[in-house]
């Protein structure tokens, strides 16, 4: 894949707030890449960058290697999927659809022809001539990504395209967006805070928090060798602990020695340790290599959610088998579910479970979001 | 069970419908007295008075030569107007008496009133209303139309600016309307007038007097300077309720400027401006204050006439008059309003009248 989109030493401040810090991307022809994050990362304003809304305070931006920092929006290769759809009211789907052809005067014929293969391909064909009011939140959503692909650009940028969406109809986008990308054949940047959504949909997932990017990788990277301790709880669940390194493929925490695959840490090197619910065995007392309380458990349908009380620590487990608050259970962890990283700004941020933090991840995505009511209007 | 349960709440939640509905019908009240007294009724007025009539007559009976005569004769108005004397000496002609002979029993001026006639409307169509209907009508155009000139521009640029400045800005149109309009047009005409603020200004430079009191600009200038507020600011509130990712998304698709403009703004502020122009239309074609003090009384518009009819003495019909006037430019208004109306959405987001 060939080298697309690149971003050299990107910062921005708005004021006085650095949301951007030195951001370097290269982004590849034909790809999908996800830009995730919490609300306030930065993800937006480098989509946003990327359009041509947004200059830059440092850093350049380069297309196929032509800087284009003096190159207005409408003049890029890229065209943006709006957080609320931006649909024009005043047109009908037909004439949204057709925007950008009508700016070039392009002849009615190729212009009809064009925006049935638009709408084809977002599979609106009967709603042409509907007005936009008269759409729902997915239907929107469609006509917005077929007007932005009409001039057929190189690069599709969405901001949050999914977020008005309830939660079937998102998967269902979710589907019909990467179909798209792939009958399209263009790039996709996709920003979302949703990492569910980043891990289903993308080639190339680029975790940001802070204005700074904090990993770039495949989804199963992302998810199997977080970076830092918030790349680890940001996607999925996990458990965060501290640790020590004694040796090479040998380490210490929660009170107890542990062999794992990593290694070229130096001796006795303090590290996060990081160990999904999934990847952890219940077992009897006895067996156990960690033995605790289970304090909580609910059930989720797949598994059960587990809280187990290790010397204060509260660990998650998820398990198909069903064990009862207050039961005393043992703990065996594979050493390839252990998973260690380096000390970072974020050690200590994310611990255990003692307190849920899901209530927090939806007051942060509900923030970032406008109600789904505005979004009608 | 749970039949009974929902047999047993379903009235009483009705019942608490009910209440807050008559609670609400209570709050209406006064508003609707208040319709009902000032609007309603007052409209009702003018409906009666314009179809009715109000004249003035002598009621003449005399007896000549035994036998008794009866007559009623208009007293007419202006150069028409008869005496007393004068209305004798008809109604003894009419019946071939010599008027020495007539011995009158009865001689009064009566005034009848409430009558149906179409007089009345009869009379909105006489030449000299014609000409000041069409002034007013013209006049009122013409204001309007550089009213919007002047707001659209002026209404774009302030959505788009800053929120501070947009504050000050528009302080700055709704200050002169802290003032009474009276007071301002009046100081208009002190502007305006032959040894007012411009010709002196004028006569410094040694350039010649100008008369601008008195001539139609004149009284549009006043129209256009009262009214421009109402113009800026439905088209204002529309525009800045236009979402800024409309505008990125016209970028993004590539308009130019202009062509942001037309495509876009425009049409999407038309129920501003429908709603600007009926708000400088309507207050225009019916005034008369700013066409009498900036043209010194020489400019009739159908608001003077109207105005200076009601003032007729009681009795000579003219408030009969007025008030089909105003019935006629009422319909007038109504009929350009919902012309104008049909010219904008069906939702109407940005109505303000």
């Amino acid at each position: 894949m060939e080298r697309f989109i690149e971003l050299r030493g990107i910062s921005k401040i708005y004021d006085g707030e650095k949301v951007l810090d030195n951001i370097d991307l290269d982004i590849h022809d034909k790809e999908f890449i996800t830009l995730l994050g919490p609300s306030g990362c930065g993800k937006t304003t480098t989509l946003r960058i990327i359009a041509g809304f947004v200059t830059p305070d440092e850093g350049n931006v380069y297309f196929n290697g032509q800087e284009v920092s003096e190159v207005p929006p409408y003049k890029r290769p890229v065209n943006t999927v709006f957080q609320r759809y931006a649909l024009f009211p005043h047109l009908n789907v037909f004439e949204n659809v057709a925007f950008a052809l009508r700016l070039r005067k392009t002849p009615k014929a190729e212009v009809e022809k064009r925006v049935r293969e638009m709408l084809e391909l977002v599979r609106l064909e009967s709603f042409a001539k509907r007005g936009i009011d008269k759409l729902s939140g997915g239907q929107q959503q469609r006509v917005a990504i077929a007007r932005a692909l009409i001039s057929r650009p190189k690069c599709l940028l969405l901001d949050e395209p999914l977020a008005a969406l309830d939660a079937k109809l998102r998967k269902d986008m979710q589907v019909e967006l990467r179909r798209i990308q792939r009958e399209t054949g263009i790039t996709f940047i996709f920003v979302t805070h949703d990492q569910e959504e980043a891990l289903s949909m993308s080639d190339t997932v680029v975790v940001m928090a802070n204005g700074r990017i904090q990993q770039i990788g495949s989804p199963i990277d992302i998810y199997n060798e977080p970076q830092n301790a918030f790349v680890a709880d940001f996607i999925g669940e996990s458990n965060i602990l501290d640790g020590v390194m004694l040796a090479d493929r040998r380490c210490r925490f929660a009170r107890t020695n542990f062999d794992c695959l990593d290694a070229g840490f130096a001796p006795n090197e303090p590290v996060d340790i990081v160990i999904r619910p999934e990847d952890v065995d219940v077992v009897p007392p006895e067996r156990g290599m960690l033995r605790g309380t289970v304090t909580a458990v609910t059930f989720k349908g797949v598994h059960y959610e587990i809280i187990v009380d290790i010397d204060g620590f509260k660990w998650m487990i998820q398990s198909t088998d069903f064990v009862a608050a207050g039961e005393n259970i043992g703990l065996y962890i594979e050493p390839d579910a252990i998973h260690v990283m380096k000390k970072s700004e974020f050690s200590g941020m994310f611990g255990d479970y003692s307190t849920f933090s899901d209530e927090m991840d939806e007051e942060n995505a509900a923030n970032e979001l406008p109600s789904d009511g505005e979004a009608e209007n | 069970m749970t039949g009974a349960a929902q047999g047993g709440k379903a009235p009483s939640l009705a019942a608490r419908r009910e209440r807050t509905s008559l609670g609400v019908k209570l709050l209406n009240a006064p508003y609707l007295l208040w319709s009902v007294i000032f609007i309603v009724v007052p409209i009702l007025m003018v409906v009666f008075y314009a179809f009715s009539e109000t004249a003035s007559y002598y009621a003449i009976s005399f007896s000549a030569g035994g036998q008794e005569y009866s007559c009623e004769l208009p007293a007419g108005e202006g150069e028409e107007a008869l005496t007393l004397e004068e209305a004798k000496e008809k109604a003894a002609e009419r019946y071939g008496v010599a008027l020495s002979e007539a011995e009158f029993t009865r001689a009064t001026l009566e005034i009848r009133s409430g009558g149906f006639t179409l007089e009345n409307l009869r009379q909105v169509w006489s030449p000299s209303s014609r000409h000041a209907m069409l002034l007013s009508f013209l006049y009122s155009f013409a204001a309007t139309a550089i009213s919007l000139v002047i707001a659209y521009p002026f209404a774009y640029v302030l959505s788009r600016s800053g929120a501070k400045s947009q504050r000050i800005q528009m302080l700055l149109i709704m200050l002169p309307m802290w003032m009474n309009m009276l007071v301002r047009t009046y100081s208009w005409q002190q502007i305006l007038e032959n040894n007012g603020i411009i010709n002196k200004v004028f006569a410094f430079f040694g350039l010649g007097q100008a008369t601008m009191l008195g001539t139609p600009g004149a009284v549009i200038l006043g129209m256009v300077y009262n009214y421009l507020p109402y113009m800026i600011l439905p088209i204002y509130t529309v525009m800045s309720k236009i979402d800024v990712s409309l505008l990125e998304a016209a970028d993004d698709l590539g308009c130019n400027g202009f062509q942001k403009l037309c495509r876009l703004i425009l049409p999407l502020s038309v129920p501003g401006v429908i709603s600007g122009l009926i708000m400088v239309f309507v207050p225009s074609i019916s005034t008369f204050y700013i066409s009498q003090k900036m043209s010194n009384g020489m400019i009739k518009l159908v608001g003077d006439l109207i105005e200076s009819k009601i003032k007729d003495q009681w009795g000579s019909g003219g408030l009969n008059v007025g008030a089909a006037m105003s019935l006629v430019l009422m319909v007038i208004i109504l009929v350009c309003t919902f012309v104008m109306n049909r010219f904008s959405d069906e939702d109407g987001g940005g109505m303000v009248v």
